[in-house]
């Protein structure tokens, strides 16, 4: 498994989006997103993007207010993260128009369709904005 | 009843009034999460689907950002899945995706919803379907399910088929005989003219591979066809991954790939492809130099980019690179030196590992100094990574690359003194280590030991106490090194002892006995020779030196070496009995630095009676033990030696009191010379009659689960054989080897009359001898020029094997046969063994159509065989001819042992059919071409099944259980 999980922390280190691709219990989560937002949080720009916490890596960006953070195996390519992390921005950044922490607040369920389509079992697996967008779009049209 | 859901949905909150809520709330986040639940609990049983549905919604949000338990819903999740409405369904579908998991006992409800929406003609309910599936599939789910997925992995739309694809993956997870039903069909969508299904695929193999790359020789040639054509660079990577993967396995395919590969990394413009090149290339291809130039050249760019992300990655690289190509790292030397000033820790550390990379034998030592220096300087956590990095360096396989022990004794010492030094344990370790090791180190270990124990500052600091315990085992040990005693002895009674923890105390009263114990037998000698002893002490040095080279010849046996050193030094001094000098005492005291007098010795007694009298109370057993010992040996000796005293001038013959008998036998018994222990050595030691080891004693720690073990005491080897050696010999009674600055120790033994007892110099002494420099260099210089000292100093690595002009040879060390590492926990999980049945599960899929010919040749007409070369050349044609040559050879070393590896896959697989079958058969829905095949290959095995040996049964037996599943 590649991609074990996504989480979308706001600067104040409120989780607003968090999607695990391997079974971890509630207590397990909440352990290790602590953990991880201290570590991450705590650096700045003229540090890499990378860190490595218990067995994961983990490669993350900062946008404006909030932090996409990937932990993925110790084998994945960290810039190809990276890109797939500016991708996901962009792909959100399309649908909702300059996207902001709100939207993803507010649209919870719908971020959390977007990163479905992008990535399935860890693994990505579309990598292409207009693939991604075309059943959410579909989908508003119908309800 | 219509009226009441009105009502519902007119008043219900939506999710959007809970997040506008939750941000405006006045009452505490978890009072309104609570309230808002209990809304939620009475709204989700509604009959309306349009409230139950917003419920959940709102619960799934809470669960997902504020970590609320909601697996109290999961039946209602279930509900909602089968709504017609997708968006009612969508909701139950993200919930159960969400909060399910292999327990889930609602889990059993869904398989047939799940089936229904698989096969349903609806895009959006199948990838929904899948989607959860791909979250929650358990084993019950994947082997009923499989049919389904099997179905779609052929549909017509991209949308469905992809996402089946990745599904896969957790199917064969689950239930690998999955693997028999879907993996050609998985294998044919290789061969996709779609770009986003390729992709899809490559990500299934891309995971497989990493856990069994061997399967997966055999697709090879498609995966070089992609690597080749592809230009979509997330495929690209997944491709040379699959690769690295792959290539170790089978030298030809190596070097078919090296230079695509290169070629990719040369053109291409993303540096995440380019960086997964020059990872493949040395990690997987390092014995092609070609590509492991061009990854080193690429490297260098990433060293010295702007960008901390790329640098350090860089590193990274390099530090892959290090194990087999060191030049590569010398040639980057300098960033990697400058990076060790990085900002970033990170970066610190992977420059950190580098630097230790490139330390040999002739470096070590100012490589070492320099990063000591750095540690003084930096922040508490990188100055712990430097220190341990260099204390792992330079003990790795028992000091190899240390030649001058001396150097690396005194650089421990430095090491103690660092402010933030966190290393106690480790430096504890090996000073103790060093000391039964290493013979010649000894003196200068002793040294370290005293400036360690007389400064009084230090024991204020617990990181240290570790390390104080190991010196005051150290001088006690070794005593006979020692310039001064009763320097020592005030340093090991100091009061500030009372601020260690009683353990380490207990080893500073021992080693005070020792002290004692060796001071007056020196006493008792010299006033048996007189000033004979001046002589003799350079006697026992040239005695010591003629021994030395000796011990160095046999020193695995110590049982030969006592022999030789078995010069007691009371036969032969025996003969002149010259006891006339003996009354200028004044005369000694002058001649001999901290020489002995009878006063000395009794204000010793009196000193240790004083300092250890209180501690008879004490509470620790072992502090109180020791020190009764030690105040009834010093009573015993007291009243000897002031009865002596009176009658001295009278030279009576001391040697056959009983006191000076006592002091003979106790300095024999510390006197042998204890070496160190094989880890594997308790286990040589028989286990006594009736000592049950295997006794469960879990009960007990249900018991004794909150008392806390004590602090492990200090000397595991030591401890117990300090009384129990029979074998007494005594190594030459050495004086101060240098009889020192003379004047200094007797001023200094004056001014501490007046001054009281403990004022102890913390300085060193100049008796230590400053042939290198010191790490702790108080003029140390800016980072800058120590980066340029350590780009010089490593240059000297590139000559590796040459060995630099060595003043001394490097001393013995002791090393045992076996165990002088502890051997690592095994660590390495055996592969699980659902992996291994997938994995064997493949290999009949791939290479079972092929072996089977080879098993029975004259057959040549087997369908399987012939689809499979049919499939074959549909590939090869778009390849380069030679491809298809190395095609034939990357198979060739599975397929030439395949009697073995197929036969027992064979074997295993008809057995867990049957096994199967026995379940199986209540449920009576299993799929029915899957049967057919199972049958007629139980048939077709039973003769192989006769024929393999039993041995062969008995080592496939502990897998069958997995297949029952």
């Amino acid at each position: 498994m590649g991609i074990r999980f996504v989480l979308m922390v706001n600067k104040q280190g409120q989780t607003r989006l968090a999607q695990y691709y391997e079974y971890l219990t509630l207590e397990e989560r909440r352990a290790l997103e602590g953990e991880i937002v201290r570590k991450c949080l705590a650096r700045n720009e003229h540090q890499c993007s990378f860190v490595e916490h218990r067995n994961y890596k983990i490669v993350y960006r900062r946008y404006a207010s909030l932090f996409f953070l990937v932990g993925v195996d110790d084998d994945e390519n960290e810039l190809a993260i990276l890109e797939f992390i500016h991708l996901l921005v962009e792909t959100m950044d399309r649908h909702f128009g300059n996207v902001c922490e709100l939207d993803i607040m507010f649209h919870l369920e719908k971020a959390h369709f977007m990163l479905e389509e992008m990535v399935m079992n860890g693994c990505l697996v579309e990598t292409s904005k207009s693939n991604i967008l075309t059943p959410i779009q579909l989908m508003d049209k119908a309800s | 009843m219509a009226g009441s859901s009105i009502m519902e949905n007119l008043f219900q909150r939506t999710l959007e009034d809970i997040i506008k809520g939750m941000r405006l709330q006045l009452i505490g986040e978890s009072a309104f999460i609570s309230k808002a639940v209990e809304e939620i609990r009475r709204e989700i049983k509604s009959t309306d689907p349009h409230t139950k549905s917003t419920a959940l919604q709102k619960l799934c949000y809470l669960s997902a950002i504020h970590g609320l338990d909601i697996s109290w819903a999961a039946f209602h999740a279930v509900e909602l899945m089968s709504s017609s409405r997708f968006s009612h369904k969508s909701v139950g579908y993200h919930a159960a995706a969400l909060s399910f998991h292999d327990a889930t006992p609602v889990l059993l409800l869904t398989t047939n919803q799940l089936r229904k929406d698989l096969s349903s003609p609806n895009p959006f309910e199948a990838s929904l379907a899948l989607q959860t599936l791909s979250r929650i599939a358990t084993v019950d789910l994947a082997r009923d399910l499989t049919p389904e997925i099997f179905s779609l992995l052929s549909s017509g739309r991209v949308f469905v088929r992809k996402k089946a694809i990745a599904v896969v993956l957790r199917v064969f997870d689950k239930y690998p005989d999955a693997v028999r039903v879907c993996f050609k069909r998985l294998v044919e969508n290789l061969e996709s003219s779609d770009p986003q299904i390729v992709s899809a695929v490559l990500g299934v193999f891309c995971e497989l591979a990493s856990r069994d790359p061997r399967s997966y020789l055999p697709l090879a040639p498609e995966f070089y066809r992609v690597l080749v054509d592809c230009k979509n660079n997330w495929v690209l990577i997944k491709v040379l991954k699959i690769f690295a993967k792959l290539a170790p396995l089978e030298p030809r395919l190596a070097k078919r790939i090296v230079e695509p590969i290169c070629e990719i990394m040369r053109v291409t413009g993303a540096k995440s492809v380019m960086f997964e090149c020059v990872r493949t290339l040395l990690t997987s291809l390092g014995d092609h130099d070609s590509g492991v130039k061009l990854a080193v050249s690429k490297v260098k760019e990433l060293l010295l980019d702007e960008d901390p992300n790329l640098r350090y990655l860089g590193l990274q690289a390099l530090s892959v690179a290090a194990a087999k190509h060191l030049w590569a790292v010398l040639e980057n030397k300098e960033p990697v030196i400058k990076s060790l000033s990085d900002e970033d820790s990170n970066i610190r550390v992977e420059s950190l590992c580098l630097v230790m990379a490139m330390v040999s034998e002739s470096n070590v030592t100012e490589i070492s100094g320099v990063l000591v220096n750095y540690a003084l300087k930096s922040d508490p956590s990188f100055c712990n990574e430097i220190l341990s990095s260099v204390l792992a360096t330079c003990s790795r396989n028992v000091y190899e690359i240390v030649v001058d022990f001396d150097w690396y004794v005194s650089l421990l010492g430095e090491m103690a003194r660092i402010p933030n030094c966190q290393q106690g344990e480790e430096i504890e370790r090996q000073l103790i280590d060093i000391g039964m090791r290493v013979k010649d180190a000894r003196l200068q270990l002793v040294r370290v030991a005293r400036d360690l124990l007389i400064d009084p500052a230090l024991l204020g600091n617990v990181c240290l106490h570790r390390i104080l315990c190991a010196a005051a085992w150290v001088a006690g040990e070794y005593i006979e090194f020692a310039g001064n005693l009763f320097e020592l002895m005030d340093a090991l009674l100091q009061p500030r002892t009372n601020l260690l923890p009683a353990s380490i105390r207990a080893v500073y009263i021992h080693s005070a006995l020792k002290v004692l114990v060796f001071c007056l037998d020196c006493y008792l000698m010299q006033n048996e020779d007189g000033n004979l002893v001046v002589g003799q002490s350079d006697l026992f040095i040239g005695k010591r030196g003629s021994v030395a080279p000796e011990s160095a010849t046999c020193q695995s046996s110590t049982l030969e070496q006592h022999e030789d050193l078995t010069f007691n030094p009371r036969n032969t001094t025996e003969s002149p009995e010259d006891h006339r000098v003996f009354e200028n005492n004044a005369d000694t005291t002058v001649t001999q630095g901290p020489a002995i007098t009878h006063e000395s010795m009794v204000g010793l007694l009196d000193r240790i009676e004083l300092v250890l009298g209180p501690l008879t109370a004490n509470q620790d057993v072992e502090v109180l033990d020791r020190a009764c010992n030690i105040l009834a040996f010093v009573q015993l000796v007291k009243a000897e030696l002031i009865d002596n005293a009176t009658q001295e001038v009278n030279t009576v013959d001391k040697k056959d009191t009983q006191v000076s008998a006592i002091i003979t036998l106790m300095r024999d018994a510390f006197v042998t010379d204890l070496g160190p222990v094989s880890v594997s050595a308790q286990g040589r030691v028989a286990v006594p009659n009736g000592l049950d080891l295997k006794e469960n004693l879990d009960d007990l720690s249900a018991i004794c689960g909150d008392i806390e073990l004590p602090s492990s005491s200090s000397f595991g080897i030591g401890g117990p054989q300090f009384g129990t050696s029979s074998d007494t010999t005594s190594i030459g009674l050495l004086k101060n080897e240098e009889s020192g600055p003379v004047n200094e120790a007797t001023s200094l033994l004056e001014h501490r009359k007046r001054h009281g007892l403990y004022y102890l110099p913390s300085e060193k002494n100049e008796i230590v001898q400053h042939d290198y420099p010191p790490a702790n260099d108080p003029r140390s210089n800016s980072n800058s020029d120590e980066a340029a000292e350590l780009a010089k100093l490593t240059e000297k690595s590139l000559v590796l094997k040459k060995k630099a002009n060595q003043t001394k040879p490097r001393p013995v060390v002791v090393k045992l046969d076996d165990g002088d590492v502890v051997p690592l926990p095994i660590s390495i999980k055996k592969p699980e063994s659902r992996d291994d049945s997938l994995s064997g599960a493949i290999k009949d899929i791939l290479l079972g159509s092929t072996t089977k010919p080879s098993s029975s040749q004259s057959n040549p007409s087997d369908k399987s065989s012939s689809k499979r070369k049919e499939k074959k050349k549909l590939v090869a044609a778009d390849i380069p001819s030679q491809m298809k040559e190395n095609l034939g050879d990357a198979e060739a070393p599975s397929l030439e042992n395949p009697g073995s590896s197929s036969k027992d896959h064979d074997h295993v697989k008809e057995r867990r059919q049957r096994g199967k079958e026995k379940i199986v058969e209540g449920e009576g829905h299993d799929q029915k071409a899957r049967k057919k095949k199972s049958s007629h290959r139980h048939g077709k095995h039973k003769t192989r099944q006769k024929a393999s040996s039993p041995l062969n049964v008995v080592s496939q037996t502990p897998e069958i259980p997995d297949f029952l599943l």
